[in-house]
């Protein structure tokens, strides 16, 4: 399912800058794309502007070549699974429930479960380890634990395309890593999936391109080969950063250097903060 | 516990407090003619007692009990918190102020049909205001700034209240407090039948809207993305949740915790998915202000005690009880 966005701009009600501003990508059906940018950069606002939940003030979204405005709710529901960075959970829910509202878009307003129902529910649990899970209370679990049903959630709509914003940010390297794996064999298998995250290094390992933002606009766009440079990132996240080539994988590994005196540059009085204060003078000294 | 049990259970005991709450009260009434006067026969005086008193009134408790319970789920649903019940959006406060002006003003006295009336009209004030101004910026409507409008109109109302009683007669007092307190006594059969025409097509649109409900319970982003038309569900529910309990503040005054309490008893019991949540609700709020008004007419008869007083006094033991429960099985 392809998903595509051309001069896209949002601006949130009473600011000036806009949150989004001209910003297009194209994502191929059955492809890997990851978004990257540093806080602030639009990253969650461009997946609600994606989905049609926050409206635009200029450019156009289209979801398997159709505007995002036609698309029903439900319809919408049925065909793209997307996972929020964060929810409200107001009141006890056992973990099969809040699963189970995965098959929501497929049933009309008084009918019951159905086997197929509960098929895709079980096995959108044992992909997401959350089956030992799943009678117990949400508000019991790990923040980890939580975003593994969350995704199991949006695997049970058995949707055409996936769409997760920060997903992996409170997993360790096993589940994170088992998370990825799925994704991408999903991806392989036909699946077209939009990835926000945070994990430079996981996102080159496993996305087919990438969008990184700053400030609202397009940064840069293409491979991780393409995308991942030093000269960008820097610019971009305001900081040192070098990228060597993993000698196994031949992926961009990214590392940001560590600064151990104030950085000339407009916010440096961040930087200020944090550095080490100087060394006290040598005994002895004139 | 599961569902149908549950259903079992409350359908049972709300047809019992159905039957003694028509067969006892300051004058008690064998079963056998209760059921000469169901069958059209029995004494003129029994006969009036049953169909013209206590019946009525039975019925007002079953529809005005699960109105707020159903209410109240549905407030707690679309604001994510379990404060959350029917009064919180100064339906009460608008009503009681529709009240106590008739009530002040003497007008109460020209027909009985005055006071509901003003009472009605006093509660969709307070709701429309709070509607316009959480929806005030033109945006979807906020629930936080729906909360906060409430509790501020709410305080404005209360203060109102005060003001008309501070320079009204002492009897005008007694009866002002006596109303807002809460009373089934006034119950009458075109009461029964207005409350009925609010009530059951609300409780029906209700359950129909229990999987968004359930979906806005999680939060408003996801329920999106999870097909839920949010602003329509929210609309839409908000407004029949807010006229049912205007319907029941205007009939039988300010009856507290059944909205607030029923609710969580039933989720302790069957958990939180509103398509059993809302119908056992129902079943739960009839039942216990059924029982709260026998108690409210048996207790000190022939004097009756507000109902108020009763489903505070019983509701919060048992509530705590259920609470205690459920978290020692956590």
């Amino acid at each position: 399912m392809r998903l595509e966005a051309e001069a896209l701009v949002v601006r949130y009600h009473g600011l000036v800058t806009p949150a989004l501003d001209g910003v297009s990508f194209d994502v191929p059906s059955g492809s890997f794309y990851a978004v990257l940018g540093p806080n602030g950069s639009g990253k969650s606002t461009l997946m609600k502007a994606l989905l049609g939940v926050t409206p635009t003030a200029g450019g156009r979204v289209s979801l398997d070549g159709r505007p995002v405005a036609e698309w029903g709710r439900r319809e919408l529901a049925q065909s793209i699974g997307a996972v929020p960075q964060s929810e409200q959970i107001a009141f006890p829910l056992r973990t099969r429930e809040l699963v189970a509202m995965g098959r929501y878009p497929h049933l009309g307003p008084l009918e019951g479960e159905r086997d197929e129902d509960r098929r895709a529910v079980t096995r959108a649990l044992e992909a997401c380890d959350v089956a030992d899970l799943a009678d117990r209370d949400v508000t019991t679990l790990s923040g980890g634990e939580l975003q593994r049903t969350r995704i199991a959630r949006a695997l049970a709509q058995e949707p055409r395309a996936l769409v997760l914003d920060e997903p992996t940010s409170s997993l360790d390297i096993r589940h994170e890593m088992a998370i990825l794996e799925l994704l991408r064999g999903a991806v392989d298998g036909g699946m077209t999936v939009l990835l926000i995250t945070h994990g430079l290094d996981v996102a080159a390992q496993f996305a087919d391109r990438m969008l990184l933002l700053s400030c609202g606009s397009v940064a840069a766009e293409g491979t991780p080969e393409e995308v991942l440079r030093e000269d960008i990132l820097a610019s971009v996240y305001d900081w040192p950063i070098s990228v060597r080539r993993d000698t196994e994988t031949g992926a961009p590994r990214v590392t940001p250097r560590r600064v151990t005196r104030p950085q000339p540059s407009a916010r440096s009085a961040f930087h200020e903060l944090s550095a080490p204060p100087p060394p006290p003078p040598r005994r002895g000294a004139s | 516990m599961s569902r149908w049990a549950l259903a079992a259970a409350l359908t049972l005991t709300l047809a019992a407090s159905v039957v003694l709450g028509v067969r006892f009260g300051s004058v008690p009434i064998s079963t056998g003619a209760l059921v000469d006067v169901l069958r059209g026969g029995g004494e003129p005086v029994v006969r009036d007692i049953v169909l013209q008193l206590r019946l009525p009134r039975v019925l007002l408790g079953v529809l005005v009990g699960g109105g707020l319970a159903l209410a109240g789920a549905t407030f707690q649903a679309l604001l994510r918190n379990p404060l959350a019940e029917p009064y919180i959006l100064g339906i009460s406060g608008g009503a009681s102020v529709g009240a106590v002006l008739v009530l002040a003003l003497g007008w109460a006295v020209a027909g009985s049909w005055v006071l509901p009336l003003a009472a009605f009209a006093g509660a969709l004030v307070a709701i429309v205001l709070v509607f316009r101004v959480a929806t005030a910026t033109g945006r979807a409507m906020d629930v936080r700034v729906l909360l906060l409008a409430g509790v501020v109109v709410a305080a404005f109302f209360s203060a109102c209240i005060a003001f008309i009683l501070s320079v009204s007669p002492a009897r005008t007092v007694q009866s002002a407090v006596l109303w807002i307190m809460g009373s089934l006594a006034a119950a009458s059969w075109q009461g029964v039948a207005l409350t009925a025409a609010y009530t059951i097509p609300a409780a029906l649109l209700l359950i129909g809207l229990a999987r968004p409900l359930n979906l806005m319970a999680i939060g408003e982003e996801t329920a999106q993305y999870l097909g839920a038309d949010v602003e329509g569900v929210k609309r839409l529910s908000l407004a029949i949740a807010a006229l049912v309990t205007a319907s029941g503040v205007a009939v039988a005054g300010v009856i507290g915790f059944v909205g607030l309490v029923v609710p969580h008893a039933v989720r302790i019991l069957v958990g939180s998915d509103h398509r059993a949540l809302l119908p056992l609700s129902f079943l739960a709020g009839a039942a216990f202000l059924t029982l709260a008004d026998l108690a409210a007419r048996l207790a000190l008869a022939p004097t009756e005690i507000p109902i108020g007083v009763i489903t505070a006094f019983v509701g919060v033991p048992f509530f705590l009880v259920l609470l205690r429960r459920s978290l020692g099985t956590r």
